[in-house]
């Protein structure tokens, strides 16, 4: 059996990918591939410049109040402001690293516990069931209602905001680790078993990894929701965050601080966008390409 | 019945002649005990409307140290059943499995399955696939990854250690799962129709490799297939099974001399006639499992 298989070897040089490609089509290929990048950035630009500049004009048109729907122009000015002067609170760095704390710490919590009951559920079926509807009917409750109890029962510090965050994240990375865990092909599974997995080997070698393109799905959406869970619980009593920047503006008809606040919070989710992504083409850079391309 | 010469009863196994085996001596005494025995086993599965479907029904069988044995059956009589109950991924209804003389519970780190579907990992690329094994049963890294290479090497895919499954052809893929469970070094190898997804000319390749590996692990084997060919192409023995539920219909010594070339041995007179008494036996079964399909519908 050492001999070797000459048939097996050349089919298999033949399988190879092609070292010899046409390198003038690809260059081609390459140069229609960045105009159309280059045409689509041109075009989101102008995009960008309409909006803004139509909402900026129509103001000083006096098609659209400012007082009640802001300007572009009075937005920057109102950032420029808090970048060098600060906010009533305080610094704007310190109100964004509060609430970012207050977010990022819902969330690393809330996906903990969401992919720890999710796996333990859906790799029990006794559980699963037992808890089945008490779980499908506290999802059913809109749990932002929970802002008022949690600063009741918290108070006005971080952990009031912490607690609404981690309830809101909570839910979706559980019913995602669930529906991942559950979805683990079982010829998988009993393939790891007779190659020789443990417990452990078969949760982290197969159960995990099958389940993480579930999981990391949810990571998206529930970043977003721990911000949600943040702010409004800084709506409902907090002592600083761009919530309460927020409130504030609202409270002394300053569409504009609310406009730039909000403007603050999508960067900061945008950013965390990113890092998701990141993280995502990182851990599941064994999929088809096709598949873990589409981003929007 | 032209068969009756080869035809053996299923309870008596004959000890299968291979020239291979011989030349290598010690390691089939006469007389031993056989490595795989099933008795009397009955497998019924519950089917979604909460009636009972019996897969299974009285089925024994058993398969001598380093015996090539072939499981032959129309679809969906209970071939791949009778695997995973060999493997200890289900448990019989009624009557015992035993491997190695003891009853089947759990998994048996001496056997080895490659499965019918798609079973390598998806997020592994093929080194890790293949070394999986190993690695799970605490063989250090280094060596681990250093024995994948080699298997990758003899089973033709060298050069493509870095893909991932998705990016291979499906017959690359069946053949990482043969390194997969290969470089375990099964005592007891179970095959659920391992070549039927590749086109002839690779699958002759395969088969060939596949004789060669067996007779250097010098393992039992049990081999399920749809081909009768390949069946006789390969094994010592060949068992039809009938029509579901599965028992045995009968079992025939394949005394093709070894070592064997699949591409030539089916023109061997021997061979055709072998195909010929087996098929007689075979046909009934597709019939009927045939008939029972286009009723069903
Ligand atoms: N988990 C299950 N629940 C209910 N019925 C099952 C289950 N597994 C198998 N069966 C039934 O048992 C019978 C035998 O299945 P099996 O997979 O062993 O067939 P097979 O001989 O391997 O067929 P094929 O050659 O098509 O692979 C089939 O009729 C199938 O429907
Ligand atoms: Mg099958």
């Amino acid at each position: 059996m050492s001999e070797p298989n000459t048939l097996l070897e050349r089919q298999q040089s033949s399988a190879h990918p092609t070292a010899e490609t046409d390198s003038a089509a690809l260059a081609a290929l390459v140069r229609r591939r960045r105009r159309r990048r280059w045409l689509i950035n041109a075009l989101r630009l102008l995009l960008l410049v309409v909006l803004i500049g139509g909402w900026e004009l129509g103001a000083r048109l006096g098609l659209i109040d400012p007082f009640f729907w802001g300007r572009p122009s009075g937005i920057w000015q109102q950032l420029v402001t808090w970048v060098l002067h600060g906010t009533a609170q305080g610094p704007l760095w310190v109100q964004i690293a509060v609430t970012l704390e207050e977010a990022l710490l819902g969330f690393l919590i809330g996906v903990v516990l969401g992919i720890s009951f999710g796996v333990l559920l859906g790799r029990n079926a006794f559980l699963a069931e037992l808890l089945g509807p008490y779980i499908k009917a506290a999802n059913s409750i809109p749990r932002v209602t929970l802002a008022p109890l949690f600063a009741i029962g918290l108070g006005l510090g971080s952990q009031s905001k912490v607690a609404l965050a981690v309830v809101l994240v909570f839910f979706i990375v559980f019913f995602n680790a669930f529906q991942g865990v559950r979805e683990v092909d079982r010829n998988l599974l009993a393939n790891a078993r007779i190659l020789g997995a443990n417990r452990w080997q078969l949760f982290r070698e197969v159960i995990l990894p099958s389940a993480l393109t579930w999981i990391i799905a949810s990571l998206h959406t529930s970043f977003s929701f721990a911000l949600v869970g943040a702010v409004v619980g800084e709506f409902v009593g907090s002592i600083e965050g761009i919530g309460l920047m927020i409130q504030n503006a609202g409270a002394t008809f300053n569409a504009n601080g609310v406009f730039a606040a909000m403007l603050i919070l999508a960067a900061v989710a945008l950013l965390s966008e990113i890092v998701i992504t990141a993280l995502e083409r990182r851990l599941l850079r064994w999929r088809p390409s096709a598949l873990s391309e589409v981003t929007l | 019945m032209q068969h009756s010469q080869n035809k053996v009863s299923s309870a008596s196994p004959p000890m299968p002649r291979s020239p291979l085996q011989e030349a290598s001596g010690d390691r089939r005494p006469t007389g031993s005990a056989p490595v795989i025995e099933l008795r009397q086993v009955t497998k019924r599965f519950l089917t979604p409307r909460g009636q009972t479907y019996t897969a299974l029904r009285d089925l024994s069988l058993s398969v001598a140290p380093g015996e090539f044995c072939a499981l032959i059956g129309p679809t969906g009589c209970g071939k791949s059943t009778t695997l995973s109950l060999i493997a200890g991924l289900d448990s019989p209804s009624a009557g015992s499995v035993l491997v190695m003389g003891e009853e089947v519970h759990g998994n048996d780190p001496r056997i080895g399955y490659v499965f019918q579907t798609d079973a390598v990992f998806p997020w592994k690329n093929v080194l890790h696939n293949v070394a999986a094994g190993p690695l799970f049963r605490g063989v250090p890294r280094r060596e681990a990854l250093e024995r994948a290479r080699a298997w990758i090497a003899r089973v033709g895919l060298a050069g493509f250690e870095d893909r991932y499954p998705h990016q291979l052809s499906g017959g690359m893929r069946k053949r990482v799962a043969l390194a997969q469970t290969f470089i375990n070094e099964p005592q007891i190898l179970l095959m659920d129709e391992p070549f039927s997804a590749l086109d002839v000319q690779t699958r002759t390749l395969m088969e060939n490799e596949l004789l060669q590996l067996w007779s250097a692990l010098s393992a039992s084997v049990v081999f399920v297939t749809h081909d009768l060919e390949e069946a006789i192409a390969l094994a010592d023995r060949v068992c039809v099974l009938t029509a579901g539920p599965a028992t045995v219909k009968g079992i025939y010594t394949i005394d093709l001399p070894r070592p064997r070339n699949v591409a030539e041995i089916r023109f061997d007179p021997r061979f055709v006639q072998l195909y010929h008494d087996i098929w007689e036996d075979l046909r009934d079964e597709v019939m009927i499992s045939y008939e029972r399909a286009k009723h069903s519908s």
